[in-house]
């Protein structure tokens, strides 16, 4: 399988704290990719390595590469924006932008990167609305605001407006971690139709999660990479006693 | 005296200390309040609001070139003072985390609390008297100006970092360049505060006398040129009062009831402006119903 972004000796850091310890990672085209481990292991951080998120908080800084397609995007020469565009972004907490209505904020990247062509604007809502599996939902309210929809239909939205740029890939930050059972299945379900065509990284806490709809995982521990295999393999038969440990429950 | 009776004198001692201090701080404020209007009010009628000063305490004076004056100083002021406030706050939130931000932060908070006088004076050196402007509306709305900055500049970092960080984060994850999220998002959504401090900045301005003595200075004529001196509400107060004709003294009243109005009339825009914003999803849910209706 062909790998679409690959970190090779990835530190990242915040100040002096060393977040992402020497990571290399291959992660595969068209395929869920889960990122599990504890709190605070670093695997936030890795993902937001990979579309130069992590460069925006104060004091963070990147070394090593990160390839997309084979090309390193921390490469001088390489447009943060253009590598956001080619690699969206979920939140943890859905954060759809509280002055647009569910509409506006589904093209707010299309429009915010001066599209001002109604019709594409109007095929790109229904499209990435019906991506989402939000659109049933909210068609008759496209011009209520982006707020007024409950938590799992809100991150459904930021997930649509995610697609509406359209990425190759999708990251993912914990998406369910704010959501009740039913919104999650919902996301996931989601997720599962997704995977053919755009290749999704998923960090999540919770380890069924991940089984459930991750065709590879990778486990991370105090910012390194432990173990990264099929998740059936993870799961049943790891490799390295830290990772059984972890799945099984006996720390974490 | 048991200890729940204790509890229930200090109580009472503490809130009966607390209302005595309201009062202290409410009386003066309402006192003044009764005066301006008391005083002020006969003076005011159509020829007094539409003629000009003269400064000889006839009949058929007024005080209308100086309500032009202010709202001419207010809006000069406001043309320099506004932009250059907005965008250093927007610098300093969104741009600021180094030594530049941190000092312009430092000098906006001295600036904020510098006497107002010691801007005249600096106004007074550099337009009046080194750039040869001569006393002028320029010259006073350049002081005013330098007032109004630090106001501006402190809300507006303000009414952004309120702007949650997800915000910011979600609109650069879309591919927006920097500028234009800040612009188009954080802004946005910072509207309310940064207007706020916008007319809060207004309102302080409008009233203030002591840098308007060095640099706008003052003339009983109707003027509009930025390059002449021009009469403003506080100085027509300020100059009637010091005279000892009764009748210019109630004209200082009559300016002050003004001023007041003027002023009063802001904070209230100021306030229905921050009520509308919780009004403002059902304006999103107009437009967009109408031009999905169009579509229909």
């Amino acid at each position: 399988m062909a790998e679409k972004i690959v970190t090779q000796g990835l530190n990242a850091f915040f100040g002096d704290v060393h977040a992402v310890k020497n990571v290399d990672l291959r992660i595969p085209e068209k395929a869920i990719t889960a990122i599990i481990g504890p709190s605070g292991c670093g695997k936030s951080t890795l993902i937001r390595c990979m579309n130069r998120m992590h460069e925006v908080v104060r004091g963070a800084r990147v070394e090593g590469k990160v390839l997309l397609d084979g090309k390193d995007i921390y490469n001088p020469m390489t447009d943060a924006v253009q590598v956001r565009t080619r690699v969206g972004m979920v939140f943890q907490k859905p954060n759809p932008f509280p002055t647009m209505s569910v509409y506006d904020n589904v093209v707010a990247g299309l429009r915010l990167n001066g599209e001002k062509d109604w019709k594409k604007l109007d095929s790109a809502v229904e499209q990435s609305l019906r991506l989402a599996a939000l659109w049933d939902e909210v068609k008759t309210q496209l011009d209520a605001s982006g707020v007024s929809l409950s938590g799992g239909q809100q991150q459904r939205l930021c997930i649509a407006r995610a697609l509406a740029v359209k990425p190759e890939v999708l990251l993912l930050d914990e998406p369910c971690s704010a959501l009740d059972p039913i919104a999650t299945a919902k996301i996931e379900d989601l997720l599962f139709d997704l995977k053919d065509r755009y290749t999704i990284v998923i960090v999540t806490h919770n380890m069924q999660q991940a089984a459930r709809v991750s065709d590879f995982t990778a486990f991370m521990y105090l910012g390194e990479l432990i173990e990264f295999g099929a998740t059936k393999k993870i799961f049943e038969n790891p490799e390295k006693e830290l990772t059984e440990k972890y799945i099984t429950g006996r720390f974490g | 005296m048991n200890a729940y009776e204790r509890r229930r004198l200090k109580n009472l001692l503490a809130s009966g200390l607390a209302f005595a201090c309201v009062v202290l701080a409410v009386v003066p404020l309402v006192y003044i309040l009764i005066e301006v209007v008391r005083i002020g009010a006969p003076a005011i009628d159509w020829e007094f609001l539409t003629s000009r000063t003269k400064g000889t305490g006839e009949p058929g004076e007024g005080i209308g070139n100086a309500i032009l004056g202010t709202l001419l100083l207010v809006l000069y002021a406001s043309a320099i003072g506004l932009p250059v406030g907005i965008f250093t706050g927007i610098y300093v939130s969104e741009f600021g985390n180094n030594s530049i931000g941190t000092t312009i932060r430092f000098f906006n908070d001295v600036l904020a609390n510098f006497p107002s006088i010691v801007v005249g004076l600096l106004a007074y050196s550099l337009v009046v008297d080194y750039l040869d402007v001569g006393f002028s509306l320029i010259a006073g709305a350049f002081a005013l100006s330098i007032i109004m900055i630090p106001i501006v500049a402190n809300t507006t970092e303000e009414a952004l970092r309120m702007v949650p960080n997800s915000l910011r984060e979600g609109a650069l994850a879309l591919g927006v360049p920097r500028r234009r999220a800040v612009m188009r998002i954080m802004l946005v959504n910072a509207k309310a505060g940064v207007v706020t401090g916008a007319l809060l900045a207004v309102a302080r301005i409008a009233g203030e006398t002591a840098p308007l003595i060095l640099t706008a200075f003052y003339s009983n004529y109707w003027s509009a040129s930025p390059f002449e001196p021009i009469a403003s509400l506080p100085q027509t107060i300020f100059r009637n009062y010091n005279s000892p004709s009764d009748e210019l003294l109630q004209q200082a009243w009559g300016a002050a009831l003004v001023l007041i109005t003027i002023v009063l009339a802001i904070n209230i825009s100021v306030r229905l402006l921050m009520r509308s914003r919780l009004r403002k999803s059902k304006a999103v849910r107009r437009t967009w119903l109408k031009r999905l209706s169009l579509k229909a």
